[in-house]
C-alpha cells in the first residue's frame, strides 16, 4: 500500500467565462470536471476512485467570489465562496444563522478555507452538511450550460449518492437563498463520531415560522442528512405539523413519521437501525428546541 | 499534462515554479523549494500536518493544487519566526511541552498562529475547535492549548 499516493495526472484549465466552461466541459463528457474547493474531488483523485483528463477550475469566473445580501431578494453564494466566509458574514449570521451553522459543523478550519458550499451541494453526498439548511431555506441553484443560464431548484436536484440532474456542460455558478421567512427560528443538529469534525451519521436540519395558512398555525421545514440515497425532506412530518395542533406528542409524532421516511444503510458509521432511532430522537429534540424558540 | 509557471510569495520570498497540474501546494513546498517543515501526514485534509497559510488563512496544503497559488502569499512553518526571536506560540507551545515527537507541531503552530490573529483572546472551547483538524498522537493536546493560551496572555500584555 502507497502510503503518500500522489494524484494521478490531468490537465489543469482556467476558462474566462462561463460559456468558455460549459463548452469545455461539454466536449469533454466524462472527462472533465468541474473544480471548486477540491476538498471532495481531490481526495477521490488521491484514492483513485476518479481520474478525471481535466479539471475545469471555475473560481475565476465573474461572481464566483461574490457573496451578496439583498434585503429584498435574500443572500447569493458564488461558487467558489468558502465555507468560512459564510460563518464570518453578518448578514449571514443576522438573517441566516442556520446556514452558519450548519458550515460551522463541516471539518476543521483549514479546510473550510477552501471548502464551499455550492461544492458540498454538487458533491450530492448524502451526508452533506449544509444541504439541509439550503432545502430548508427552499434554495435556488444559478447553473450555467450549453444553452445559457437557468434556474434549477435544490428540491429537485438530488437524484442519489453523488448523482444529480447536472448535464455534461453544466457549471453551477452561485446558490441563491430567498429571504427566510419572517420570525424563523432553525436549528441544524449533527450526531456524529466525535463532537467535532467528523462525518454526520445523521444530521437533522429543522426550520419553522408562524403561518397563517396552515391550520396549526405553523409551518416546518425538515432535511435529513446521511438517511437516504439522497439529502431527504420528510414531508409527511412537515405535512403532519402543518395541520396538527403543535404539543409535545404532535412534535413526537412528526418526528416518527421523520424516521418513518428514512431508508438508511449500514455502514462503517453507523447501523441502519441506529440511524432511524436517531432520526426520531434528534427530529424530537430539533422541533422542541425550534418550537421553543419560536414560543418565548 | 500541463506544466504551468507560476509565481508565490512564500516567507516573504518571490518564487518562480515550474509546476505540473497534479502537485499539490504541499509537495511543492517539500519537493521543488525543501521547505520540509509542512509534513506530509495523510494527503486527505484529515490531519492538519500540511497547514500553512495561504493569503493569510489556514489551508491543508495537501488540498490546495500549486497551480491555484500564482500570485499567493504562503507563509509555512520556517517562516513563523522573525529575525532574533521565535513567533509567541512557538515560544509557549515549547515552553509548555506541547512537543513531543513533533510531526503535528509546524501545523498546529499555523493553526494556532492564525487563530490568535483572528480571535487574540480565545477560550479553551475556541482553541480545541480550531485545533479540531489538527491530530496530535503524543501529547493529548492539554499542553499545546496551554501554550496557546500562553501565546494569547503575551501578546496582550504586549499590545
Amino acid at each position: 500500500m502507497d502510503t503518500h499516493p500522489t494524484l494521478p495526472e490531468f490537465d489543469y484549465l482556467r476558462p474566462r467565462t462561463p460559456a468558455e466552461a460549459s463548452e469545455f466541459l461539454s466536449g469533454h463528457p466524462g472527462e472533465a470536471r468541474p473544480f471548486m474547493g477540491g476538498t471532495d474531488v481531490l481526495v477521490r483523485m488521491r484514492d483513485g476512485v476518479l481520474t478525471p483528463r481535466f479539471l475545469v477550475d471555475v473560481k475565476g469566473l465573474d461572481g464566483a467570489n461574490d457573496l451578496r445580501f439583498d434585503p429584498k431578494a435574500g443572500l447569493t453564494l458564488g461558487a467558489a465562496v468558502s465555507m468560512n466566509r459564510v460563518i464570518a458574514s453578518a448578514d449571514v449570521r443576522t438573517h441566516y444563522p442556520l446556514l452558519a451553522e450548519a458550515c460551522r459543523s463541516v471539518a476543521s478550519y483549514p479546510l473550510r478555507t477552501r471548502a464551499t458550499v455550492v461544492g458540498n451541494i454538487c458533491n450530492a453526498s448524502p451526508a452533506g452538511d449544509t444541504i439541509g439548511a439550503c432545502l430548508v431555506f427552499h434554495a435556488v441553484l444559478h447553473v450555467h450550460g450549453v444553452h445559457g443560464p437557468r434556474p434549477e431548484p435544490l428540491s429537485s436536484f438530488f437524484l442519489g449518492p453523488g448523482k444529480t440532474t447536472l448535464e455534461p456542460g453544466d457549471v453551477v455558478m452561485a446558490i441563491h437563498l430567498p429571504l427566510p421567512p419572517d420570525r424563523s427560528a432553525g436549528v441544524y443538529l449533527k450526531l456524529g463520531r466525535n463532537r467535532l469534525s467528523d462525518l454526520s451519521i445523521v444530521g437533522v436540519t429543522a426550520l419553522g415560522h408562524p403561518d397563517s395558512s396552515c391550520s396549526s398555525g405553523y409551518r416546518f421545514r425538515l432535511a435529513l442528512a446521511s438517511v437516504a440515497p439522497v439529502p431527504l425532506v420528510p414531508l409527511e412530518a412537515e405535512r403532519y405539523l402543518a395541520n396538527h395542533a403543535i404539543t409535545p406528542e404532535s412534535l413526537g409524532s412528526a418526528a416518527q413519521l421523520a424516521a418513518d421516511a428514512c431508508s438508511p444503510i449500514d455502514d462503517v458509521r453507523g447501523s441502519a437501525r441506529y440511524r432511524r432511532l436517531m432520526v426520531r430522537n434528534l427530529t424530537a429534540t430539533a422541533l422542541a428546541q425550534v418550537w421553543n424558540r419560536l414560543t418565548v | 499534462m500541463s506544466l504551468h509557471e507560476i509565481h508565490v510569495t512564500i516567507n516573504e520570498e518571490q518564487e518562480q515554479v515550474a509546476v505540473p497540474a497534479n502537485m499539490t501546494l504541499m509537495r511543492m513546498l517539500r519537493e521543488k523549494l525543501a521547505l520540509t517543515g509542512t509534513k506530509n501526514g495523510c494527503s486527505a485534509g484529515e490531519c492538519g500536518a500540511c497547514t500553512v497559510l495561504l493569503n493569510g488563512e489556514p489551508v491543508n496544503s495537501c488540498m490546495v493544487l500549486a497551480v491555484e497559488c500564482d500570485g499567493a502569499r504562503i507563509v509555512t512553518v520556517e517562516g513563523l519566526a522573525g529575525e532574533e526571536r521565535l513567533a509567541p506560540v512557538q515560544e509557549t507551545i515549547l515552553r509548555q511541552g506541547g512537543v513531543q515527537c513533533g510531526f503535528c507541531t509546524p501545523g498546529i503552530l499555523i493553526s494556532s498562529h492564525a487563530l490568535l490573529q483572528r480571535n487574540p483572546n480565545p477560550d479553551e472551547e475556541e482553541i480545541r475547535e480550531a485545533l479540531v483538524g489538527n491530530l496530535c498522537r503524543c501529547t493529548g493536546y492539554v499542553r499545546i492549548i496551554e501554550g496557546v493560551q500562553e501565546a494569547a496572555r503575551m501578546q496582550s500584555a504586549a499590545d
